[in-house]
C-alpha cells in the first residue's frame, strides 16, 4: 500500500506540468506520484516528432520529443516520483482517494492520496462513431495510429492515402507520409472549414499540392481485406452527402482525423460530472471537478490546440491541488459562486464556475467557438452589463480562445453570471 | 487418410468436429481463412433462439429446440459466455395479436417451454424502455444471448484437445471421388487430402463445394443465396437499455429488427435482410443503418445517440429457397455429407447439428467411442468481474496480466498470450480480438491494434509486416520506411 | 512591375494572413502580420522559401528502432525530398543524446541534422 498527498494520473505534458505546479504550490516532491501507462513520460508528444511546440512556453520552436524532454528533465531534477508502464484501473472518491493500479513489476497497487489530478489526455474518434458505410478491411487507421507506426516503429502503414478529417494530426500525417514516399490523394473535411491550424494547411498540404476538399466526406469504403479505394462525396449545409457528387479515389489506406475525445473512463468511474459539450469534467476556478480534491487538466478536461496551453493549465491545476492538500479547512470555501456561461457561438467555458473567495487576482477562461467568425469581438458581460470587449479578426473552431478576468472587476458586484459571447465588431 | 474431413471452420464445422472427436476416428478440418470463425459465425445476432419461430416439422425447428437445450450444459463445460436473458416479440397493431398467438402455438408445437403472452403494459413493466405503441408481446424465457465467437472457438479448442487436426488457410479448390470410394480434396495452396467421409460445412460457399462433385441423380445442383444482415453495435454505456432480446413481429414494416444486449454488455441492433450477389459482400450501407435505426426506434423509446455507436458490421446468412437446413448424405455420392443452408437459427442449432451429423457419420461407418474423451475446456483466464484479491492472485501468477493492452475492454497481455498459444490459437489481429475482446471496445482497436500486432509478430516469430488483420491479403504494414 | 502575394504565416499557430508587395522581385512592403516573425517569414517565403524537416532515422541497438530528428535550421523548401533521402539512408548507433549531430551537412545545405530525442542502449 502506498500513501501520497497527490497522485497524478498520466505522465504526458499535462501530468508533468501538474506535478511541477504542485511542487511550486508547496508540496514536497516525494509526496507526489505520477502514474504513466507508457514506457516513458511524455505521452503523445513522443510520437509528435514535428516542430511547432513550445513557442509560448520556451519562446522557441521545439519538436514534441524535445518539448517533453524539457519537462522530463525538470521532473528528474526535482526528483518527483513516477511509475511507468503502470495502468490505473479505478479511482474511488472520498476524503482519501483510493487508486488501484497495476504493472508487471509490482502487480496490483493500492494507492491512497489526499488529492488526485486527472491528466489522462484524449483519444481519437474511431470509425464507428463516424459511421462510414462500406467494408471493414485492414488499412483504416486513425491518424495517430499511423503516426505511431511511422514515427515510433519506422513502419509504413500505407502507400496511397486518403485522409478523412482535417484535424491537425491528419494534416501533419499528410506531410509525414508524403515525405516518406506515400502518395496522399486528398484530405476530405465534412465541415466548410478545416479543424486544424492554418499553418498546417500551408506547410502540410499546400507545400505538397495535396487537395483539401472542404464540405466533403467519405461515403463508402471498398476492399474486403485491404482498402482498395474510397468514395468521397460533397455534403450540403446539413452535412448530408449530395447525390451525384460521388467520386472514387483508389487508395490502400484511409486515415481518420475526425476529432479527439477526452478519455474519461476513470473519471466516470469515480462519479465525476462530465460536460456533454467538452466530454471532459465540469470544473471550477481551481480546475477541481465535481468531486472534492479531484482535479483535471489538459486534454482530459477539454481538447487543446497547443501543448503550451496544456502545460499552462496543468501548472495551475498542480498549484491548486497543492493548496487543497495543504489547506487546513475541512468545509467548503463559502463566498459568492459565479457561473460562467458561453453564449452565441461560445460552445463552452473552462472553468464553468468561479468562487470569489478562491479566485486569484486573475482568472483565465478558456473556450472554443462553434463556427468560423470574421471581424467580431469577444464580449464579457457581468449579467447584462458589458465589462470588456476584445476585437478578433478571425475565430475558428480549431483554435482555443481565452479571456482573462480580473478579480477587482468582479469584487463586490451583485451578480451571479458572467457571460462570454461573440458579437459583431 | 482421414476417416472424416470437414470443410469449414464456422460454428457448424467446429460443433461437428467436437462431436465426432468423441469417437475413435482420424478427423481433419479445413478452413479457407487464416482462422476459424471468419464467416457467418462471426457476424450474427448472437442469440440462443428459443425455437418458436421455425416452421413445425422442419429440421430447423427440431435442431433449434434441441440446440438451445444443449447450450446450457455446454456453456458450463466449455466455458462459453451464455446468458438466459429471455426475449420478447413485440406487436404494434391489434391485428398482430393473432399472429403472436400463432407464434405461441408454434412454439408449443415445437416443444419450446416457458412461453407467455403479455399485454403491452405487462411487456413495458418488464422492459420500461419499450415503446408505448407496443400492443402485446410473446415472452420467451428460454431465449438467451451467447457469444458467437466464444461458442465456435470453444468447440474448436475442445475438438483439437481431443485430436481433431485443424488446417487453417486451406481453401478447397477441388473435390474428387476416387474409385476406391474415398474422396480427394485439393486446396489452393497445393496441398491435398484423402478422406473416407467428407462433410461440407462451408457456409455461404457450401453450394460451391457441393457443386464441385459432378451433378447426377441424387446429387442435384445446389444454390445458396448470400443474405446480408447489417448490424449496429453500441457502447457498453448503452448496454442496459433493455435486459431482454427485443424482436418485432414481422409485419407491414418489413422484417423485424432486434434490439438486444450482447452477452458482453454492448447493445446490438440488427439485422437487415438483403440478398446480395457476392459471397464476400459484407459491406455495410447507409440505407441499412438508417433502416435499422428507424426500425429499432419502433421497439424502444430512446435509442442511444449516434456517438454511442462504436461500429457497424454485416454478415451473410447462407440462405436456401426452401428455408430449411440441408443436412444429409448425398444420395449420389456416398460418404459426402452436406451441412448447407445453415442460416438463422444456425448458431443456436449448431450443437444439435453436431449431434445430428455425428449420427449420420455413425450410420455411414460406425466407430467406437473414445474412452478418454475430454468433455471440458477452460476459457482464457481473465480479470474481468474478479475481486481485487482474485486479480492480485492472477497477476502474481502471471505478471503479463498487469500489462493492459486494450484499454477499452481492459484486456492484458496475459489474455493475448493465452489466445495465441492455445490449441487452434490466434494468428491474426482479428483472431486475438475474437478470443479476448482486445479491440472490441469503443476505440475499436485504435490504440491496441499496433500492440497486438507487435505481440503476434513476437510470439509467432514473424516480422510485423507479416501479421494480418484477418485474411491473407489484409496487410497491416508495408514494411520499413525507405 | 508591381506584384502582390497573399500568404498564410507559418511562424506560429496564429496563422496571420499576410500580403507581400513586390516590385521587380524585390519586397517593397509586408502587411497583415502581427509580429516580426511574420515579416521575416513573408520576405523569405517569396524569395527563398525554407522549411524545417523533421523525420526519423534508423537506430541500431537502441531502446527504440528509430530516433526522431530535425534539421537544425530550416533548409530550402525545394530540397526537402533530397534531405529526406539522405536521412533515410543513414543508420545510427545507440546511445544517442538529444541534440546530437547525426549528419553534419545534409544534402549540401550546410545545415546539420540533429536528434530530437535521447535513445538509450537496449
Amino acid at each position: 500500500m502506498i500513501r501520497k498527498s497527490l497522485v497524478i494520473i498520466g505522465g504526458g505534458p499535462a501530468g508533468m506540468a501538474a506535478a511541477l505546479g504542485a511542487v511550486k504550490g508547496g508540496l514536497a516532491p516525494q509526496e507526489i506520484l505520477i502514474l504513466e501507462r507508457d514506457k516513458r513520460l511524455g505521452g503523445i508528444l513522443n510520437q509528435c516528432i514535428h516542430n511547432g511546440f513550445g513557442l509560448h512556453t520556451f519562446k522557441e520552436e521545439l519538436t514534441g520529443p524535445e518539448y517533453a524532454a524539457r519537462y522530463e528533465a525538470q521532473i528528474e531534477e526535482k526528483q518527483i516520483p513516477y511509475k511507468l508502464e503502470t495502468m490505473v484501473m479505478s479511482i474511488r472518491e472520498g476524503e482519501e482517494k483510493e487508486i488501484i493500479a497495476m504493472n508487471g513489476r509490482e502487480g496490483i497497487l493500492e494507492i491512497y492520496a489526499k488529492a488526485v489530478i486527472l491528466a489522462m489526455g484524449c483519444r481519437e474518434r474511431p470509425r464507428g462513431a463516424l459511421n462510414i458505410p462500406g467494408y471493414r478491411p485492414a488499412g483504416i487507421y486513425s491518424a495517430g495510429t499511423a503516426q505511431y507506426y511511422v514515427n515510433m516503429e519506422g513502419k509504413l502503414p500505407g502507400k496511397e492515402v486518403v485522409i478523412l478529417g482535417s484535424g491537425d494530426i491528419g494534416l501533419i500525417m499528410a506531410r509525414r507520409m508524403t515525405l516518406e514516399g506515400a502518395k496522399v490523394k486528398a484530405v476530405a473535411e465534412l465541415m466548410p472549414y478545416s479543424g486544424g491550424l492554418k499553418r498546417n494547411i500551408v506547410q502540410c498540404l499546400q507545400d505538397f499540392d495535396i487537395p483539401l476538399l472542404l464540405s466533403h466526406t467519405v461515403v463508402d469504403i471498398k476492399g474486403k481485406e485491404r482498402v482498395e479505394g474510397v468514395t468521397i462525396a460533397q455534403v450540403d449545409e446539413k452535412s448530408v452527402p449530395i447525390p451525384g457528387t460521388e467520386e472514387f479515389y483508389p487508395c490502400d489506406t484511409l486515415l481518420l482525423s475526425c476529432g479527439l475525445i477526452p478519455e474519461n473512463e476513470l473519471s466516470l468511474g469515480c462519479g465525476v460530472e462530465i460536460s456533454p459539450v467538452t466530454g471532459g469534467p465540469v470544473v471550477n476556478e481551481c480546475l477541481e471537478t465535481s468531486k472534492s480534491g479531484i482535479f483535471a487538466c489538459g486534454n482530459v478536461l477539454h481538447v487543446h490546440d497547443l501543448v503550451d496551453y496544456v502545460s499552462g493549465e496543468a501548472l495551475e491545476a498542480g498549484e491548486r491541488a497543492a493548496e487543497y492538500v495543504l489547506s487546513e479547512e475541512d468545509s467548503g470555501p463559502g463566498g459568492q459562486e459565479l457561473t460562467v456561461c458561453g453564449e452565441n457561438g461560445v460552445r463552452y467555458t473552462v472553468p464553468s464556475t468561479i468562487n470569489m473567495n478562491r479566485m486569484k487576482e486573475t482568472q483565465t477562461i478558456r473556450f472554443r467557438v462553434g463556427r468560423e467568425f470574421q471581424g467580431v469581438k469577444v464580449s464579457v458581460y457581468l449579467e447584462d452589463t458589458l465589462l470588456r470587449s476584445i476585437p478578433k479578426k478571425t475565430m475558428a473552431p480549431g483554435e482555443m480562445e481565452k479571456v482573462i478576468l480580473l478579480k477587482k472587476d468582479l469584487e463586490g458586484k451583485e451578480i451571479q453570471r458572467i457571460r462570454i459571447t461573440i458579437e459583431e465588431a | 487418410m482421414f476417416d472424416v474431413l470437414i470443410i469449414g471452420g464456422g460454428v457448424s464445422g467446429c460443433c461437428i468436429a467436437r462431436e465426432l472427436s468423441k469417437t475413435q476416428r482420424r478427423i481433419g478440418l479445413l478452413e479457407a481463412q487464416p482462422d476459424i470463425c471468419e464467416g457467418t459465425s462471426k457476424a450474427n445476432s448472437g442469440i440462443a433462439h428459443a425455437g418458436f419461430d421455425a416452421k413445425p416439422g422442419t429440421l430447423m425447428a427440431k435442431l433449434n429446440v434441441r440446440g438451445n437445450q444443449l447450450l446450457d450444459e455446454l456453456a458450463l463445460k466449455l466455458d462459453i459466455p451464455l446468458k438466459r436473458n429471455g426475449a420478447l416479440v413485440l406487436c404494434f397493431e391489434e391485428e398482430g395479436l393473432a399472429k403472436l398467438q400463432e407464434l405461441y402455438d408454434r412454439g408449443v408445437t415445437n416443444g419450446v417451454g416457458e412461453l407467455q403472452l403479455l399485454s403491452g403494459e405487462e411487456a413495458r413493466a418488464l422492459e420500461p424502455a419499450l415503446s408505448e405503441e407496443v400492443k402485446g408481446a410473446l415472452y420467451a424465457k428460454r431465449s438467451g444471448i451467447v457469444c458467437p465467437f466464444g461458442l465456435t472457438i470453444a468447440m474448436a479448442e475442445n475438438a483439437a484437445e481431443n485430436g481433431v487436426e485443424f488446417y487453417r488457410g486451406y481453401r478447397v479448390s477441388a473435390v474428387h471421388l476416387n474409385e476406391s470410394g474415398t474422396y480427394s480434396v485439393s486446396c489452393e495452396n497445393g496441398e491435398s487430402f484423402e478422406t473416407k467421409i467428407l462433410i461440407n460445412a462451408a457456409g455461404v460457399y457450401s453450394d460451391v463445394i457441393h457443386n464441385m462433385l459432378p451433378e447426377k441423380e441424387g446429387h442435384n445442383h445446389l444454390e445458396i443465396v448470400p443474405r446480408r444482415g447489417e448490424y449496429c453495435l453500441y457502447d457498453k454505456q448503452a448496454g442496459n437499455l433493455v435486459e431482454r432480446t427485443i424482436f418485432q413481429l414481422p409485419g407491414v414494416y418489413g422484417k423485424g429488427t432486434l434490439v438486444t444486449p450482447t452477452v458482453h454488455g454492448n447493445l446490438l441492433i440488427g439485422p437487415t435482410a438483403e440478398d446480395v450477389p457476392g459471397k464476400e459482400e459484407v459491406n455495410t450501407t447507409k440505407a441499412g443503418t438508417d433502416l435499422l435505426l428507424s426500425n429499432g426506434a419502433r421497439s424502444v423509446k430512446t435509442l442511444p445517440g449516434g456517438k454511442q455507436m462504436i461500429t457497424s458490421f454485416a454478415g451473410l446468412r447462407a440462405h436456401h429457397a426452401d428455408h430449411d437446413f440441408i443436412i444429409e448424405e448425398s444420395k449420389g455420392y456416398p460418404g459426402f455429407v452436406d451441412v448447407a443452408a445453415i442460416e438463422s437459427p444456425g448458431l443456436t442449432s449448431a450443437p444439435a447439428i453436431g449431434e445430428y451429423v455425428a449420427a449420420i457419420v455413425q450410420d455411414i461407418k460406425p466407430a467406437p467411442m473414445k474412452p478418454d474423451f475430454k468433455d471440458t475446456r477452460a476459457g482464457i483466464v481473465t480479470t474481468e468481474g474478479k475481486t481485487l484479491a482474485e486479480k492480485k492472485a492472477i497477476v502474481a501468477e502471471n505478471p503479463a496480466y498487469a500489462n493492459i493492452i486494450c484499454r477499452c475492454e481492459s484486456i492484458s497481455e496475459g489474455e493475448i498470450l493465452a489466445a495465441i498459444h492455445r490449441p487452434v490459437g490466434a494468428t491474426t489481429v482479428d483472431g486475438v480480438k475474437r478470443r479476448t475482446r482486445a479491440g472490441m471496445g469503443r476505440c475499436q482497436g485504435g490504440f491496441c491494434s499496433p500492440k497486438v500486432t507487435a505481440i503476434l509478430a513476437r510470439e509467432l516469430g514473424i516480422p510485423v509486416e507479416g501479421v494480418r488483420k484477418s485474411g491473407e491479403a489484409s496487410v497491416i504494414l508495408y514494411g520499413g520506411l525507405k | 512591375m508591381e506584384e502582390k502575394k497573399e500568404l498564410t504565416c507559418i511562424g506560429c499557430p496564429m496563422g496571420c494572413q499576410i500580403t507581400v508587395t513586390l516590385k521587380d522581385n524585390m519586397v517593397t512592403s509586408v502587411s497583415g502580420n502581427t509580429c516580426k516573425i511574420g515579416d521575416t517569414y513573408a520576405r523569405e517565403e517569396v524569395t527563398d522559401p525554407r522549411r524545417t524537416v523533421t523525420s526519423i532515422m534508423k537506430v541500431d541497438g537502441g531502446e527504440l528502432p528509430v530516433v526522431s530528428v530535425k534539421t537544425k535550421e530550416s533548409i530550402p523548401k525545394g530540397l526537402m525530398f533530397g534531405v529526406m533521402e539522405e536521412i533515410g539512408a543513414v543508420k545510427v548507433n545507440a546511445p544517442i543524446a538529444i541534440g546530437q549531430i547525426l549528419i553534419e551537412n545534409v544534402a549540401g545545405t550546410g545545415v546539420a541534422v540533429v536528434a530530437t530525442r535521447e535513445i538509450k542502449e537496449k
